[in-house]
């Protein structure tokens, strides 16, 4: 267990590592994608009370489950770099903030799509829409902050510290629809007790998180990669990894 | 397929308009990730290796020379 902790941090192995899994989970993520889009647009029945522009569901749904994961996933990762030290866990934190915004903006501006015809207005000032705005403006902080220092090693603990701080928000938009009921529909999936959506809409929809997730975890590796190489432009392994590559 | 025909699922009862545009931001966005890191990683790999060659080319130079 930790020596595959130790190796993560190794630039060089990580390097193959995240190719390799790159090169088998990007074309499952397409295929994931496509088959759960056509399943949820073409396959699924309307429902009964919203008609057909419930069929956002299947990306609103995924984008805003996975832009709050991944959210969980850079603050851990600001937990790692402070802690440790680890430059691998800089470089993650950097790989998924961009990532994570546009999550939150496929979120948000889906969810103003489905509510014009749903609620009969683009945006409502809920607890739940303004948390998630909040979120976006947080990923984007990061980015900006990453961008603004031209010392590394400052501008990943700014960041680190930016993203611990924000983990506030990430409850507070879990619970907000049950602490201030207004617009927003509570979560129609639940882990304990009986979900209130039927099969026929679950599985597509059950896809599609799954595919959501891929894609986070192949955008963050390409990028991570992307910084490994403009880093590591001079090493003797990066230089013999591309001599053998294709 | 739930719809009748190719019309009705294009309109989808008056949201189409809604779901589809909905459907093909997030299209872009998607793009918009993937091919980013997958453009940039390929130039930094181009631009390695056309130094590599550079470095390679310049030792022969060198050997030959002395």
């Amino acid at each position: 267990m930790w020596s595959i902790v130790h190796k993560m941090g190794s630039p060089p192995w990580f390097y193959r590592f995240s190719g390799l899994v790159i090169r088998w989970l990007l074309p499952i993520v397409v295929l994931l994608l496509v088959v759960g889009a056509i399943w949820g647009l073409m396959f699924a029945p309307a429902d009964f009370k919203q008609g057909n522009s419930y069929r956002i569901i299947f990306i609103h749904v995924p984008a805003s489950v996975v832009a709050l994961a991944g959210y969980y996933v850079m603050a851990f990762a600001g937990a790692v770099s402070l802690i440790w030290k680890i430059k691998m866990a800089d470089l993650a934190m950097r790989a998924i903030a961009p990532v994570g915004a546009a999550l939150t903006f496929i979120a948000l501006v889906t969810g103003a799509i489905w509510g014009k015809p749903t609620w009969g207005t683009w945006w409502v000032w809920d607890a739940r829409i303004t948390s998630m705005l909040i979120l976006l403006f947080l990923y984007l902080g990061v980015v900006a902050l990453f961008g603004a220092y031209d010392n590394k090693v400052a501008a990943a603990k700014a960041c680190a510290v930016l993203s611990l701080v924000g983990m506030v928000n990430i409850p507070i938009i879990y619970k907000s629809v049950d602490w201030w009921y207004s617009l927003h529909q509570p979560a129609s999936i639940k882990f304990t007790g009986e979900s209130t959506i039927d099969p026929s809409m679950l599985y597509p929809l059950l896809l599609m998180i799954a595919a959501f997730y891929g894609l986070f975890t192949t955008v963050m590796l390409l990028n991570m990669r992307a910084d490994l190489m403009a880093q590591n432009r001079r090493a003797s392994w990066l230089e013999r990894d591309l001599l053998g590559e294709d | 397929m739930y719809f009748e025909n190719l019309s009705d699922a294009i309109a989808m009862g008056g949201h189409g308009p809604y779901v589809w545009s909905a459907y093909v931001i997030t299209l872009l966005v998607i793009l918009g990730l993937l091919v980013t890191p997958i453009k940039r990683g390929r130039e930094l790999r181009r631009q390695i290796r056309a130094e590599l060659r550079r470095k390679a080319q310049v030792n022969e130079g060198d050997a030959r020379a002395s």
